[in-house]
């Protein structure tokens, strides 16, 4: 029996600064980036590549010599981006393009701060304010106008600057030896429970646990499942469950981590509602976490009625009821 | 060599989003239980189960566990999983077969494409050391790609767009479906030049289940077995700027290694009208050739089944003696390739 | 169909380290993957395919990471298949890439699995809250903290035996050079001090959390013929539901009949006496005694027994861990494969200062997701 209402849905963001350590070969490349320079790596077969790969694209050989290339390039091919995404280089329409560097044999992949170019045009790089951030510290590139953009306050033949006619309009920079680079990455995702999690969810934003039988083996799930673990059909048959039962097993979360919601210590339990063939993951409060014990009577400690929604969290905790103890064997077989 | 052959496919239907979990419960109980029928066989009767999943498309780490619970996998079950498209598990399952260990196996893949944003998303594939923090999108990854083809010369963006017109017309169950011509699709404005809407395939949420069995075993559950008679893949560099991206010499590798002579119908795994191009160029698809009569990636391209799809659609189509070929490819522009060749008991 | 002979000609790994931010994930593997080579007396030209194996994608922000990786595994131009399979990914790592040369497909066959755990933060990854669940979860060693409960409760286990393995794990870790965590001088005083961090499991009953990577060449029968070898004698994966009513989730099923078909297939009636060498997947000490249990080398509700005996020490009659296990390096995805491969280096006669002196016969074992996910070797001297 599943609901003629759609499955419920909710954002869910996963977000984390990753730490890339570089290594050699990164490292430097990431090192001349931080200072204003390019480095690419003469391949196995003598050409240079870059960015500079760490191992042969070919034989797999590791790439130590690193040479600079210069700072204007040519366009081997582009695409269009009216849109840009999150996380791209420019928030306002650009082009991508395939950039070969003087002094390169490859061309790299890197944005274009224009709305067309042109396959054959000279690009030159555009440097980020900030630095050691890696391939961002080059933040795009713009048409090369032979003139220089600046960057170099004005001076020009700035020093370090390799083969390949980089132009001389930048300036390098002091910089940090460049190790690690942090990459943030944020993605969005909606989230969907299924058909029978959705009923109930709804049916906790009544304050009603509600359960489903699986036609094939009988046993009460909570919640109910799209698909019986054991059997692989949906549970159909609605049970209502009691807000009442046991603690199978349980832990003392004692250790705080990224991203916690609750704070340590806090008793993490197993509890198997009165009727149910299954057990699950929730608080137990109301005693010292050194009372808590296997076969412990529990009851559930609503939140106040305003704070409900389609979420297990209506259910603030468990706490014990007082009874005595369930025996061992009621529910050894549920560990 | 011992010989495999698919004796069942099935695919949920294909769709812009689906209402369902990202484990893909919902899309799978269907059609596994559709596959195991049309064997004949049930979930006590397969030897091995392999799948192929994402995490990053369900933004989830171990996301493909619960996908489990559609089989009902108790008594425990003999399964393994790969990162990729399930043409990879149908590659693994294939070998477990040859081993010699068992004689059936079930593949299934899916993937709710719809829950994230893919085209985000996938910049994550990417050399997450000089790329990826670009994140430049497979739309704008396949335009550079696109416009090396069309400024050598290699094709014309009519060409482009005479694949999308028979790919549009192919399969009125999917997704996508018009009859239209190359001359209406040039005249539709561009995605993202040298791009056009058409030229790029719809997000698509879906799943596809192909079961195998040694083919003395395959006669017994089907009357139309499909022989695999060869099965091979390959990996090109990360490096984009180090690979000539107008060719696929991964797919030539794997297509001499598969043998591919004297196929009469093909179902390409080709996200991009010109990726199709390069795949026909790479696996020397004559004229005659059928090629991807469902329509392919262009109509339909749920993520991490789609090229398991291309496999079972082929096996589907083919007529006894006669061969047939089907392509999964993986990564960023064609960077791995896989090659199945079919042979109609 | 005649399934193929097979045999582990070449290990490597690398240091394991918290942080080894002194590489790239790509020169991480590189690390393993030359020293497997260099084991093997191969080269890159030698190998005719690559099996990559790694935990969850978010743990590095890479979406598979074997596509960028190709060039440094020597995979460009060759099959490069990645196989995921939780926590058990080191070992199926193994067991796939084992199949390739059973079924004949391949002569030599090069296997990776790596995690570069600095990278991020596993608790946060494994403990991301989707919408309408509870925020209960606190990484893998609250979820496993209940399961260990209940096993104390059910076998009756002293409390101490927990601490008898962490300190036989961790010293032995101080003989294996490659190992994270070294420490010769810990004792069963220090453990049993150390704080609580989901109790019962204590903060040196734990596992490290490592960056490394491990890598195995198989060849075939002609690829082995005449050099060390470690004979692949057999292998199995078997899965279960992660939750499910009525599910034993201290000795699960799929891990019985993994064993089974495992002593079975490798012809080994009795376990206990006629295997040298275990490597088991211990994340959480009491995980030693609970898989002993579960693979059949002692009754249910005797493992601890033995562990109590020092019967699975270095000297005793099943050493189990003497490379320091997991306890003592934990690179997730990894872990797996470095059991195997430990178990290969035993027969093999390379372990070094943990040297099982004469084994013969080794299991290399690994587990993953809810204790549903099990792969499993063993390796032997002899040819099979």
């Amino acid at each position: 029996m599943t609901s003629s209402l759609p499955p419920l849905s909710a954002p869910l963001d996963i977000e984390f600064d990753y730490t890339r350590s570089l290594g050699s070969t990164l490292g430097r490349f990431a090192t001349g980036l931080a200072q204003r320079r390019v480095l690419g790596a003469r391949g196995s077969d003598g050409r240079v590549h870059v960015p500079p790969p760490e191992y042969d694209p070919g034989t797999g050989a590791p790439l130590t010599e690193l040479v600079e290339v210069g700072q204007v390039g040519t366009v081997v091919t582009w695409a269009a981006q009216p849109q840009p995404l999150e996380g791209q280089p420019l928030r306002h329409p650009f082009c991508w393009a395939m950039i070969r560097l003087d002094g390169a044999d490859t061309p790299l992949v890197h944005a274009v701060d224009a709305p067309r170019v042109a396959t054959g045009m000279r690009v030159r790089a555009h440097w980020a304010d900030t630095q050691g951030n890696g391939i961002r510290d080059l933040a795009y590139f713009v048409p090369d106008d032979g003139q220089g953009d600046g960057q170099g306050d004005g001076q020009s033949g700035g020093q370090g600057i390799g083969q390949g006619g980089g132009r001389g309009d930048v300036r390098t920079r002091q910089a940090e030896v460049v190790t690690t680079v942090t990459t943030p990455i944020r993605l969005r995702y909606r989230h969907s429970a299924s058909p029978e999690e959705s009923r109930y969810l709804r049916g906790l934003a009544q304050g009603r646990i509600l359960g489903q039988r699986c036609p094939a083996c009988d046993k009460v799930y909570l919640p109910p499942r799209g698909a019986c673990p054991t059997d692989g059909v949906p549970t159909v048959d609605e049970v209502e469950l009691p807000d009442r039962g046991i603690v199978t097993t349980f832990c003392i979360v004692n250790v705080p981590f990224l991203g916690q919601r609750i704070t340590p210590p806090y008793v993490a339990a197993y509890v198997l509602l009165d009727g149910a063939d299954i057990a699950f993951l929730h608080l137990v409060l109301g005693c010292p976490a050194d009372e808590v014990r296997m076969g412990l009577r529990v009851e559930a400690a609503w939140k106040p009625r305003d704070q409900w929604g389609t979420t297990l969290e209506n259910i603030d905790h468990f706490r014990p009821t007082g009874e005595p103890d369930a025996p061992y064997e009621t529910y050894a077989g549920h560990l | 060599m011992s010989e495999v052959s698919v004796v069942s496919y099935a695919a949920a239907p294909d769709v812009r989003e689906t209402a369902g979990t990202t484990n893909g419960v919902e899309m799978l109980v269907p059609i596994i239980g559709e596959a195991l029928r049309a064997a004949n066989l049930t979930k006590h009767d397969i030897g091995f189960w392999c799948s192929g999943s994402s995490d990053y498309l369900a933004g989830r780490a171990f996301s493909f566990i619960a996908a489990v619970d559609a089989i009902g996998a108790y008594p425990p079950i003999n399964e393994s999983h790969v990162e990729a498209d399930a043409a990879w598990a149908l590659y693994e399952a294939w070998i477990k077969i040859r081993t010699g260990e068992v004689d059936t196996a079930l593949v299934y893949g899916f993937g709710k494409s719809s829950a994230g944003e893919l085209r985000r998303v996938l910049s994550l594939q990417l050399d997450p050391y000089t790329v990826a923090p670009l994140w430049p999108d497979p739309v704008s990854l396949a335009g550079l790609q696109a416009r090396l083809g069309l400024d050598r010369g290699l094709w014309s963006e009519r060409d482009l767009a005479e694949v999308a017109a028979r790919s549009r017309g192919a399969n009125p169950a999917a997704p996508v479906h018009e009859r239209v011509t190359a001359e209406e699709l040039l005249r539709r404005p561009y995605l993202a030049d040298p791009l056009r809407r058409h030229d790029c395939p719809p997000v698509t949420d879906g799943a596809a289940v192909v079961v195998l069995a040694q083919a003395g075993r395959a006669r017994d559950l089907t009357d139309h077995p499909a022989r695999i008679t060869g099965l091979a893949h390959r990996v090109e560099t990360a490096h984009l700027g180090a690979r000539d991206l107008t060719a696929s010499p991964s797919t030539v590798d794997a297509a001499r290694a598969a043998g591919v002579d004297g196929v009469a119908l093909a179902e390409l795994h080709a996200p991009f009208t010109h990726q199709e191009i390069i795949l026909r160029r790479a696996l020397g698809i004559a004229g005659d050739v059928d090629v991807n009569p469902s329509g392919g990636a262009l109509v339909a391209n749920p993520m991490f089944a789609a090229g398991l799809a291309r496999i079972g659609e082929a096996a589907r189509r083919v007529a006894p003696g006669q061969r047939a070929l089907a392509h999964a490819t993986s990564g960023p522009l064609l960077q791995q390739n896989l090659v199945c060749v079919l042979e109609g008991e | 169909m005649t399934r193929h002979l097979a045999a582990v000609i070449g290990v490597g790994q690398t240091h394991h380290r918290a942080r080894r931010t002194d590489v790239s994930m790509a020169g991480l593997c590189r690390e393993a993957v030359d020293r497997a080579l260099a084991d093997a007396d191969l080269t890159f030209d030698d190998i005719d395919a690559v099996v990559l194996g790694k935990a969850p994608d978010l743990f590095e922000g890479v979406m598979m990471p074997e596509l960028m990786l190709a060039d440094a595994l020597g995979a460009t131009g060759k099959p490069l298949l990645r196989v995921h399979t939780a926590g058990s990914v080191g070992g199926s790592t193994a067991n796939v890439a084992a199949s390739l040369v059973h079924a004949g497909e391949h002569r030599r066959v090069l296997a990776v699995a790596f995690e570069k755990q600095s990278e991020s933060n596993a608790m946060w990854a494994l403990s991301i809250a989707p919408p309408f669940s509870l925020p209960v979860g606190a990484g893998a060693g609250g979820y496993f903290a209940p399961h260990v409960r209940s096993y104390l409760r059910r076998s009756g286990a002293p409390g101490h035996v927990g601490a008898v393995v962490a300190v036989k794990d961790r010293r032995n870790g101080a003989l294996n050079p490659y190992a994270h965590l070294r420490q010769a001088d810990i004792t069963l005083e220090s453990v049993r001090a150390s704080r609580m961090l989901w109790d019962p499991i204590r903060y040196d009953e734990t596992c490290p959390s490592s960056d490394g990577a491990c890598a195995v060449v198989i060849g075939d029968e002609p690829a082995a013929r005449g050099r060390p070898a470690a004979w692949i004698h057999a292998t199995v994966m078997r899965t279960e539901p992660t939750t499910f009513a009525g599910r034993d989730q201290v000795n699960p099923r799929a891990g019985r009949d993994a064993a089974a078909a495992l002593w079975r297939a490798a012809g080994i009636a009795d376990p206990l006496s006629e295997v040298d060498v275990a490597e088991l997947y211990v994340p959480f000490s009491w995980f030693e005694p609970m898989w002993l249990e579960n693979l059949g080398f002692a009754a249910e509700g005797a493992g601890w027994k033995l562990t109590e005996a020092g019967e699975t020490a270095l000297g005793g009659r099943l050493p189990v861990n003497p490379s320091g296990g997991v306890l003592s390096s934990n690179p997730i995805g990894a872990s797996g494969m470095l059991r195997f491969a430990e178990a290969a280096m035993q027969v093999m006669g390379r372990a070094g200062d943990h040297q099982v002196d004469g084994a013969r016969r080794a299991l290399g074992h690994a587990y993953g997701g809810g204790s549903q996910y099990f792969s499993m070797w063993v390796v032997g001297a002899q040819r099979p």
